[in-house]
């Protein structure tokens, strides 16, 4: 494959990238508000590949489907910030591995 | 014959809107919204019950399939909210939680668990599995002041939201393959393709992994035990049963349909899954010494089982999955409600209840023989269902391995009983009962003794539900 | 032209996701975020897809991000940039990170094999807004009702589990 053209493949390709860093972010830090950043850049790996095949197909589906995958995105955001904050009362850290059952 | 869209979608309508008044109202005791959740409960079964006679009809575009396989795992579903719900009031009372929005939440989620076992579309599946998760991850992180049950939320829903962008990942691979979102265009757009092919195992290993772990199974289960643990009682037999029975029927929709002739590309996955999961839930379950983390790596066990049911891959595979699903639904409701009337938790808590509160014992320790499989009791009709299937497979050696397993839970089981047959010492756990519990907790154990007696009308009805 | 704004988008959207993951300090890795997910709207627009381009500025890096610096702005984070930044989980880690690795070493090799070709450029006929709209509206209705749903399970769960037991008098 070569770097020119831009086929759907690059894009594809850019989002596994993406994928895997937010992945690595999520299962190696320890700051708990920095693994809920890396879920947004899970889905927006997610996003990306989903437009890319939106335009492979000429048709907007793709489109929709990255729309409710932004609402998926701010949703579970919310929650998990309203329990970070449930928590920082109770242990006054967001150090995963010192709350004793996200040691995983 | 009229057929509206919005019938294709009642039950969960009425789930939602019911669950939506919930929130809005307040109550001095917790008993009204008890009668307005099973009232909603009752209509919504009304509702599927109605299905039965638009069998094959789609709703929404294609979103929703009306058909037996969905009804079955709606009932599922329906049965598990109810019992939970109906036993879980005075364990809130005690927790001094009790309040509207927990009984909202159980019917909303409830909601979702419709578009999942119903949908063929992927994202009103996706739409309605994040209804279900959102709903659960505030259930679980339910009592405030319990730093347990908040950390147990966070857990949960730092590794759901992972599983739910894998799933995702996989979907966006499956749309890219096939330029739809509809099961059936999917499946059509996917006949040619060789399972071999690099695309088709990057949508289907995401894909398959993250089901994986929304039903719990091994190697992605490390999450239950701890949110099994964290969460209220009456939510972990929600969590660890409902929410399960959705997954399953999300992933045999999947796996059935589209992904049917791509056998080879999830087959290897699956048996692992299965293996790994008797393996991990069976030989932790050993060594626990919490009742709750016990059961909890038992049901990681009784998925494995149900997933041999997927690798047998025979007509009576499924069948007995789905089965073992009423079953398992039934037992582990049972067990995790009688645990939320003691204040503790510990097995050893257990000691002497025989002498204190026999009726209660005796309903344990039905409850404990099905969970074990053995004769009479419907956890036996359940495990020689999904061992036949696997000799009808000619899968013998997964048959041995499994059997091997079920020898060792008997162990993990009777240590419970043990406990309960022993002298009771100083401190005995206390117990809140309540009307609601009884009823609830004696049906199951009532059904898991009878339909183990007279398996035919649940025999019947697995047969009637993959017509 | 397409291919320099390809990869310069690209690069903003890489760059901004490895600060996101690397930075010790919260405030910086919530900015690299926002870099990434401009990076990301710059590729939107690049593909014709202009309202999800607006939805992810307006939405994204105007709402989730605001939430995320509130919250860090609110608990306070000092000691947490101060301490080891990295769990433990290197198997894991690098399992996971192997499979993604093989995946993109395969499609950089060959591409997207079997892909079918690109119908006729049809995308955006009648305007990107209104096709999203049909689309959105009339095939996927039910997801889009339901998803206020999930929205408003989300307000309950973080207004109910963010807020303080009453305690009683």
């Amino acid at each position: 494959m070569s770097l020119y053209p831009i086929t759907t493949a690059h894009y594809v390709i850019l989002s596994g990238a993406l994928l895997l860093i937010g992945a690595a972010g999520l299962l190696m830090r320890r700051n708990i508000i920095v693994m809920l950043m890396a879920i947004e850049l899970i889905l927006n790996a997610v996003n990306i590949n989903l437009v890319a095949f939106s335009k492979h197909w000429q048709q907007v589906t793709g489109q929709v489907f990255a729309i409710f995958v932004i609402t998926v995105a701010v949703a579970e955001a919310a929650v998990g910030l309203g329990i970070l904050i449930a928590l920082f009362r109770h242990r006054g850290t967001v150090i995963a591995d010192e709350i004793d059952l996200l040691k995983w | 014959m009229q057929f509206n869209n919005l019938f294709s979608i009642l039950p969960a309508a009425v789930l939602a809107l019911f669950g939506c008044v919930l929130l809005l109202l307040r109550f001095d005791s917790s008993r009204p919204y008890l009668i307005f959740l099973a009232f909603a409960e009752l209509l919504a079964a009304i509702g599927l019950w109605r299905q039965t006679d638009f069998l094959g009809f789609t709703g929404f575009r294609g979103a929703i399939l009306i058909d037996p396989f969905g009804i079955a795992f709606n009932a599922i579903c329906l049965v598990a909210g109810l019992i939970c719900a109906v036993g879980a009031y005075r364990y809130m009372e005690r927790e001094d939680e009790d309040h509207p929005e927990f009984y909202g939440l159980i019917l909303l989620a409830q909601s979702g668990m419709y578009l999942m076992n119903s949908g063929t579309e992927l994202i009103t599946v996706f739409i309605g599995l994040e209804i279900t998760a959102v709903s659960f991850y505030s259930l679980t992180g339910f009592l405030r002041s319990n730093p347990r049950s908040s950390e147990a939320a966070l857990k949960y829903l730092l590794l759901g939201a992972f599983s739910s962008g894998l799933l995702l990942y996989g979907f966006s691979i499956l749309y890219g393959l096939s330029g739809s979102t509809h099961y059936l265009n999917i499946a059509s757009m996917l006949a040619t393709r060789n399972s071999r092919d690099p695309l088709i195992l990057m949508a289907i290993l995401p894909i398959v992994l993250g089901l994986l772990f929304k039903i719990a199974a091994a190697p992605l289960h490390m999450w239950a035990p701890d949110a099994y643990e964290g969460a209220p009682t009456p939510v972990t037999a929600y969590l660890a049963t409902a929410s399960k029975a959705a997954g399953f029927a999300l992933l045999l929709r999947l796996i059935l349909g589209p992904l049917h002739d791509l056998r080879p590309a999830w087959e290897g996955l699956i048996t692992f899954a299965a293996i790994a999961s008797l393996t991990v839930g069976n030989l932790a379950a050993i060594t626990q010494s919490s009742t709750k983390r016990l059961l909890a790596y038992s049901s990681i066990g009784h998925v494995g089982y149900i997933l041999l049911g997927l690798v047998a891959g025979n007509k009576t595979g499924i069948e007995a999955m789905l089965l073992y699903l009423l079953v398992y639904t039934l037992m582990t409701t049972g067990a995790f409600l009688l645990l939320s009337a003691l204040d503790r938790e510990g097995v050893t808590d257990f000691r002497g209840l025989l002498y204190r509160h026999p009726g209660v014992a005796l309903l344990m320790i039905l409850l404990l023989l099905s969970l074990a499989g053995l004769p009479p009791t419907a956890g036996f009709v359940a495990k020689y269902m999904i061992f036949l299937s696997l000799v009808q497979a000619r899968q013998y050696w997964v048959a041995v391995i499994a059997a091997l397993y079920v020898a060792v839970s008997l162990y993990y089981y009777f240590r419970i009983i043990r406990e309960m047959l022993h002298n009771p010492d100083d401190s005995p756990a206390t117990l809140t009962i309540s009307t609601g519990w009884r009823a609830a907790v004696g049906l199951t154990a009532i059904l898991s003794l009878g339909l183990g007696l007279n398996p035919e009308p649940v025999l019947a009805w697995a047969r009637s539900a993959l017509r | 032209m397409d291919a320099a704004l390809f990869y310069t988008f690209a690069a903003i959207t890489l760059a901004g996701a490895l600060a996101t993951v690397t930075r010790r300090n919260p405030v910086h890795c919530a900015l690299g975020l926002i870099f990434s997910l401009l990076g990301v709207a710059g590729l939107f627009l690049l593909q014709a897809a202009e309202l999800l381009f607006a939805v992810q500025i307006l939405l994204y890096v105007g709402g989730v991000m605001v939430l995320f610096l509130f919250v860090i702005m609110l608990i306070h984070l000092e000691q947490a940039a101060r301490l080891r930044q990295y769990s433990r989980q290197w198997p894991v880690a690098l399992a996971a990170l192997f499979a993604v690795f093989l995946e993109i070493y395969v499609l950089a090799q060959s591409g997207l094999p079997g892909l079918p070709p690109s119908p006729q450029p049809r995308l955006n006929a009648g305007g990107n807004t209104e096709r999203i709209a049909d689309s959105l509206f009339y095939v996927y209705a039910l997801p889009f009702e339901a998803a206020s749903l999930l929205l408003l399970i989300a307000i309950v769960g973080a207004v109910w589990l963010a807020r303080k037991k009453e305690q009683p008098q």
